[in-house]
């Protein structure tokens, strides 16, 4: 298959960068869509060019750290698939293919389709985790918990932070990652005891990181590769309104 | 309780919450007001006499205007800040972008709304002061309706605004109901049910009377 690559090239954040063509020629229906910007990137260094940089881990849709804007869908246009696991069977021969890197002032480009996340990170570190004694591990069912609480919080904590609802967002909202969070430690009796003090401190620590705000588009569900819905913004709405009469 | 309310507004969700609350009593009015108007349809005994009893409420009814004043003030004040914090939080755009699940109804509620609240104004001094309107007679209200609707490019008017203020109603009452946190899978379906319900009946009263004049069914 053959394909007309548009690549956001930029090195580094005080450059102006720019779109630029790249031909992929000869690359096998059952190549991944990185496989395929590697065999660019291999021909790009043989050029003697710069490679084109982009992020990625582990390969399998898990990590979380794969991500560009393909055609104006984060992760490409397959549902419930990040981009590492997305194949070029899915794009039509001759194609031309539109490649961004995820667009919000709170994730700030690095270089060309690389931007920094590190945001999350401090939203994880304002609340994310629940704080208790560490020790031997406990038993497996020690603590009863119903199993349809305990299967919404596991499809909530299926989210990988990758970023994709912020960048599908028309407002770079990063509300159904923080929900996800919300929800997964939240529905569980560990989470309790932090529980609105934790609602608080994620939402400030979201809104001080330069992140827009929900306007119900529904444009992160859609996007999500782990199909998070985006019902959990309703529980966080929820839990932040408790949390002001908690305490 | 002061410091709560500030700290609980100065976050997005706070904001929303308060758009939520003030949008629901501002679409609470308009269902009433709509089903109150449909009264023209009896013609100018019933109608009139509908009217001069709401006037007939003395304070209450400057209690009720009061309250929607306000309603309206806050809801535009917190769609500007929200719309100036959803501006600044994507500095460079995408030069393509796909949309999956966004309807027009909800990329259009920032323009909605001014243009609602501009349309409200001139609603206000063509039948309620009656300074935009040639032939005004207090108290006779069907005589200025049908007077004001006969005029085919005002009847147009209304009519479009009134689609405006159905697309802002179709987002809008699904959009409180997951703002303030009403969801359960098992009636979530019934939200975007319930939106298209009522921005249908608001609406489509509201273009049903300027038509019914316009095309001479009642005069
Ligand atoms: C007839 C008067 C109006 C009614 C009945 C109304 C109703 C509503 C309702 C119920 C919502 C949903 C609240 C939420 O959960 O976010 C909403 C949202 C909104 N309204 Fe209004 N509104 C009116 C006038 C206005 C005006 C004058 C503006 C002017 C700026 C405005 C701008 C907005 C915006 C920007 C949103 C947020 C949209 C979103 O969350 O996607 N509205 N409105
Ligand atoms: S590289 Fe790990 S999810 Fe794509």
């Amino acid at each position: 298959m053959n394909f007309t690559l548009k690549v956001w090239r930029q090195k580094n954040p005080n450059n102006a960068g720019r779109f630029r063509t790249y031909a992929a020629t000869d690359i096998s229906s059952d190549t991944s869509f990185l496989e395929m910007l590697d065999i660019v990137n291999e021909q790009l260094i043989e050029r003697g060019d710069d490679p084109i940089a982009f992020d990625h881990d582990c390969r399998e849709g898990i990590c979380g750290t794969c991500g560009c804007v393909i055609n104006g869908f984060a992760h490409g246009h397959q549902e419930g698939t990040t981009l590492c696991q997305l194949h070029m069977r899915s794009f039509d021969d001759g194609q031309v293919i539109w490649i961004e890197p995820w667009r919000a002032r709170a994730f700030p480009l690095i270089t060309d389709l690389m931007v920094d996340r590190s945001s999350f990170d401090t939203i994880i570190q304002a609340g994310g985790f629940i704080s208790i004694r560490t020790g031997s591990p406990p038993d497996g069912n020690a603590i009863p918990i119903p199993k349809d609480e305990s299967d919404a919080a596991f499809e909530a904590a299926a989210c990988i932070g990758c970023g994709a609802c912020v960048a599908s967002c028309p407002n770079a909202s990063a509300m159904l990652f923080v929900s996800a969070k919300i929800t997964q430690l939240g529905l569980v009796p560990q989470g309790q005891p932090e529980r609105w003090d934790r609602v608080k401190s994620m939402v400030a620590a979201m809104e001080e990181a330069g992140f827009g705000a929900c306007t119900n588009h529904g444009e992160c569900e859609a996007a999500c590769p782990k199909e998070i819905p985006m019902d959990l913004i309703a529980r966080l709405n929820r839990d932040l309104v408790c949390s002001m009469v908690k305490k | 309780m002061a410091t709560v309310a500030l700290k609980f507004y100065s976050t997005s969700i706070g904001k929303k919450v308060v758009m939520a609350i003030t949008g629901l009593t501002l679409a609470g009015f308009l269902l009433v007001h709509a089903l109150g108007n449909l009264q023209l349809l009896w013609g100018p005994a019933r109608l009139n006499a509908y009217a001069a009893k709401l006037q007939s409420m003395g304070p209450l009814v400057w209690a009720f205007r009061l309250t929607l004043l306000a309603a309206v003030a806050l809801h535009a004040f917190s769609a500007v800040l929200l719309w100036l914090q959803n501006r600044a939080s994507r500095p460079v755009r995408y030069q393509v972008q796909q949309y999956r699940e966004t309807s027009y109804a909800a990329r259009t509620m920032i323009w909605g709304g001014p243009i609602i609240a501009l349309f409200v104004i001139y609603h206000l001094l063509h039948f309620t002061t009656g300074h935009a309107h040639g032939t005004f007679v207090k108290g006779d209200v069907y005589a200025n309706v049908t007077v004001g609707f006969r005029v085919w490019w005002i009847a147009i008017l209304y009519i479009v605004a009134n689609m405006m203020v159905a697309f802002h109603l179709y987002h809008g009452m699904w959009s409180w109901l997951q703002t303030l946190g009403a969801n359960h899978p098992k009636y979530n379906h019934w939200r975007q049910i319930f939106a298209a319900a009522f921005a249908g009946v608001v609406g489509g009263i509201n273009i049903f009377l300027p038509l019914v004049v316009l095309l001479g069914i009642r005069k």
